[in-house]
């Protein structure tokens, strides 16, 4: 090569100081050394990308000394990731495929954390007149019928498992094949993006829509007992799969569950919007 | 148009205050691609350089092979990533699903058949004439060998540059494989989507700028160098 | 010591089903040079690399300097490097001519290499072109840096195949001026490959005869040129199609 050296010199030094130092000083860095301990912890968007999780896991790690790498996805594919044993522990919000989870033998300890609600939500214009409603269901029918656009996640995600039961309620079927309906396949920023962006209903959690201030649509239809969101914790089963971090696990449930937790998620942005996002379960005293 | 404008606005504030998560995740993405360019550089270089000199039955269809991995679909790399590594994958036992090395493994595969391919082609493309000159001029064929690879090195460079800028950039294969957790398998591309996912756009906007910057960056030495290589 | 560098005897290179030279009988002589003229395709090229061992002869021998080379012989690196053969269409390196210029002499560990061909450029009158990159430098000057990497290594053979071809006379002249100091200087024995007759009168002292393959006829050049014996090669010279 010193032979050759003298035209290309530049491009190497570059290159080599852009690629080929840091990447040496890489397994130096944390992130590959880690905690003593880690946990893997599948949830859904909403507690993740709304901030919870980042607000209520650091004094966890602290006392335990421990990481929690949290992945955030749709329900589905949390469920379907610690199916296959490569997770320690979810926390998703679509009781039918929890329940379905646990009697696969997949999961165990199955815990009620906390839980919000679903809001129907739609353009201000709101053209399938369904505003005002505390029947969800009615409401479905309503934008059924009006040919409305409907912005759907897709994602086999906890909302979207909400999403199909309120068709099946309001009546309305092979809701999929109808041209005003957008299967998105995104998560709840995503769609609340695209609803938005198209005039379009959803359905979404309340806290992800009131952690987005930036939106034009609004809430046309809420306080249904059937939008109820209800959030669990399941460990994976440890006696399927060995590799599972139990008895952290088991720490981080109760943790979860404990009263300095469950006041933190009461508090957690409630200053904010003057109402908690997230409503805990474990508390006497209801905010 | 006023949001981008505001967006690029604060992205600039947040780069400019050098935040340190910023900072931390675009370190992150360099250290991350420019691991698993080395290592795949180490290996595909080598085979590329076997495949241009070698002669053997089933060598058209092996080069053929290695030029369509690189139209191979990055996001289905990761599937396949992931399948491996996962506890019920054959690779399972090694614990690298959803850590750093998951994302290294599945960009060294984006950038083997990348570099691999572009080493090859330059080599082949140098005149066939070149190695009767240099045994001409009294070289051994080691010292032929060694000089036709140094006529090849500019464009070995551009293979390294185009393979870095596509590992850099990819997010489809990485959020996949490394789940994109906070402070351990975050990158540009995978951060970026988090941010617009929560309507953060300016924190997506800063990212993307920073990402933008290194892509550019390595455009740059790569169209200056291959200048020089087709000026001849 | 014989005056005799090469000699060639029923030397056949084909390939595969097509015979590119097939030479009955060649003598070179040491120190003189030898022009090899003929159409194109009629295997000046071939000769060459086989002169210079770059490939090996189907059949036939090679006598170089006393030791005779067969289809299978193996050729010492240090017979390889008494040679060196400057292409008709020259490959430079993707580096400065100065680089290209010492390349041969780095190869035989050379230590001041870079300082030689310096010295060397000077001395062809060739220094401004030392720092260019064969990008930026002319055909001509190409070709001439190319000579001058050959005549460098001080080689006691020379091949030369059409180092003028494609080039102005103004060139040209300066490419025959560089061959021609350098021939007297160094006692070099040259074979040039040119389908130019009058280089060849120009420049060599006794003249071959190239057609498909085969030696038709050889000669001192301005014997060759004033009374050939071949009809054929009088009528090449003539200028006329010979096929």
């Amino acid at each position: 090569m010193k032979a050759f050296g003298k035209n290309v010199g530049f491009g190497w030094r570059v290159l080599l100081t852009l690629v080929a130092l840091p990447a040496i000083l890489l397994p130096a860095t944390a992130c590959f050394q880690g905690a003593e301990r880690s946990l893997v912890l599948t949830t859904t968007t909403s507690t993740y990308d709304s901030g919870l999780l980042d607000h209520i896991i650091p004094p966890f790690e602290e006392e335990h000394n421990a990481h929690v790498r949290v992945i955030s996805v749709g329900t589905g594919q949390a469920l379907a990731i610690a199916a296959r044993g490569d997770a320690d522990v979810v926390l998703v919000h679509a009781p039918s495929l929890e329940l379905q989870f646990v009697e696969d033998g997949n999961g165990v300890r199955r815990t009620y954390v906390m839980y919000n609600d679903f809001v129907v939500l739609g353009p201000s214009d709101d053209p399938a007149q369904a505003s005002g409603l505390s029947n969800g269901a009615e409401a479905f029918r309503r934008i059924a019928e009006s040919g409305a656009k409907f912005a759907s996640r897709g994602d086999e995600s906890g909302t979207h498992v909400k999403e199909k039961e309120m068709w099946s309620e309001a009546g309305v079927e092979s809701v999929e094949s109808q041209d005003w309906y957008l299967s998105l396949g995104q998560g709840m920023g995503g769609t609340l993006t695209t609803a938005n962006e198209l005039g379009a209903y959803t359905l979404t959690d309340r806290g992800t829509f009131l952690a987005r201030k930036e939106l034009n649509l609004v809430i046309v239809a809420e306080g249904d007992e059937r939008l109820f969101n209800p959030y669990h914790v399941i460990m994976v089963n440890p006696d399927k799969y060995i590799q599972v971090q139990s008895e952290l696990a088991g720490v981080f449930i109760r943790f979860l569950i404990s009263p300095d937790t469950q006041q933190r998620i009461a508090d957690f942005r409630r200053d904010e919007f003057g109402l908690s996002l997230f409503n805990p379960v474990h508390l006497e005293e209801t905010p | 148009m006023e949001e981008i404008a505001s967006g690029i606005w604060q992205a600039l504030k947040l780069i400019g205050s050098l935040d340190p998560e910023v900072r931390r995740i675009a370190l992150f993405s360099l250290q991350v691609s420019g691991l698993a360019l080395l290592l795949a550089a180490g290996v595909a270089i080598p085979y590329g350089i076997w495949l241009a000199f070698s002669r053997f039955p089933g060598r058209r269809v092996l080069i053929g092979l290695t030029y369509s991995g690189m139209a191979f679909p990055t996001v289905v790399v990761g599937l396949i990533v992931f399948l491996l590594l996962s506890q019920q994958g054959p690779f399972g036992i090694l614990g690298w699903l959803f850590t750093p090395w998951a994302i290294i493994v599945a960009q060294f595969i984006i950038a083997f058949p990348v570099i691999a391919s572009l080493t090859m082609s330059a080599i082949l493309a140098i005149n066939p004439g070149m190695r009767l000159q240099l045994r001409s001029l009294g070289a051994t064929r080691t010292q032929a060998t060694l000089a036709l690879l140094g006529e090849a090195r500019v464009s070995m460079v551009i293979a390294l540059a185009a393979a870095f800028g596509r590992v850099v950039t990819e997010v489809g294969a990485v959020i996949i494989v490394g789940g994109n957790i906070a402070g351990n398998t975050r990158v540009l591309t995978t951060a970026i989507v988090l941010e617009t996912r929560k309507g953060e756009f300016a924190a997506a906007i800063a990212l993307g700028l920073i990402l933008l910057l290194i892509s550019f960056t390595i455009n740059i030495i790569a169209t200056r160098l291959q200048g020089r290589a087709l000026a001849r | 010591m014989s005056d005799t560098i090469y000699t060639l005897d029923r030397l056949v290179k084909r390939y595969g089903e097509r015979e590119a030279c097939n030479i009955a009988s060649l003598e070179i002589r040491r120190g003189e040079a030898l022009g090899i003229i003929g159409p194109s395709g009629s295997g000046k090229s071939t000769l060459l690399r086989l002169l210079n061992f770059l490939e090996p002869q189907t059949s036939g021998t090679i006598r170089f300097l006393g030791e005779t080379y067969d289809a299978r012989a193996s050729v010492s690196l240090d017979v390889r490097r008494r040679m060196t053969l400057v292409f008709q269409s020259p490959l430079l390196f993707n580096t400065s001519v100065l680089n290209n210029v010492a390349y041969g002499l780095k190869l035989r560990g050379v230590k001041d290499a870079k300082t030689r061909a310096s010295d060397f450029l000077q001395k062809l009158g060739m220094e401004s072109l030392a720092r260019e990159h064969p990008s930026t430098i002319s055909f001509g000057e190409t070709q001439r840096v190319a000579l001058a990497r050959a005549l460098i290594l001080e080689p006691e053979v020379l091949l030369l195949d059409e180092p003028t071809a494609n080039l102005d006379p103004y060139n040209v002249a300066l490419v025959e001026d560089l061959m021609q100091r350098n021939l007297r200087e160094m006692g070099t024995t040259i074979v040039l490959v040119t389908h130019n007759v009058f280089q060849a009168r120009r420049l060599a002292d006794r003249t071959a005869l190239l057609l498909d393959g085969k030696v038709v006829e050889v000669g001192p050049t301005e014997q060759l040129f004033s009374e050939a014996r071949d009809p054929r090669t009088r009528a090449f010279l003539g200028g006329e199609m010979v096929y």
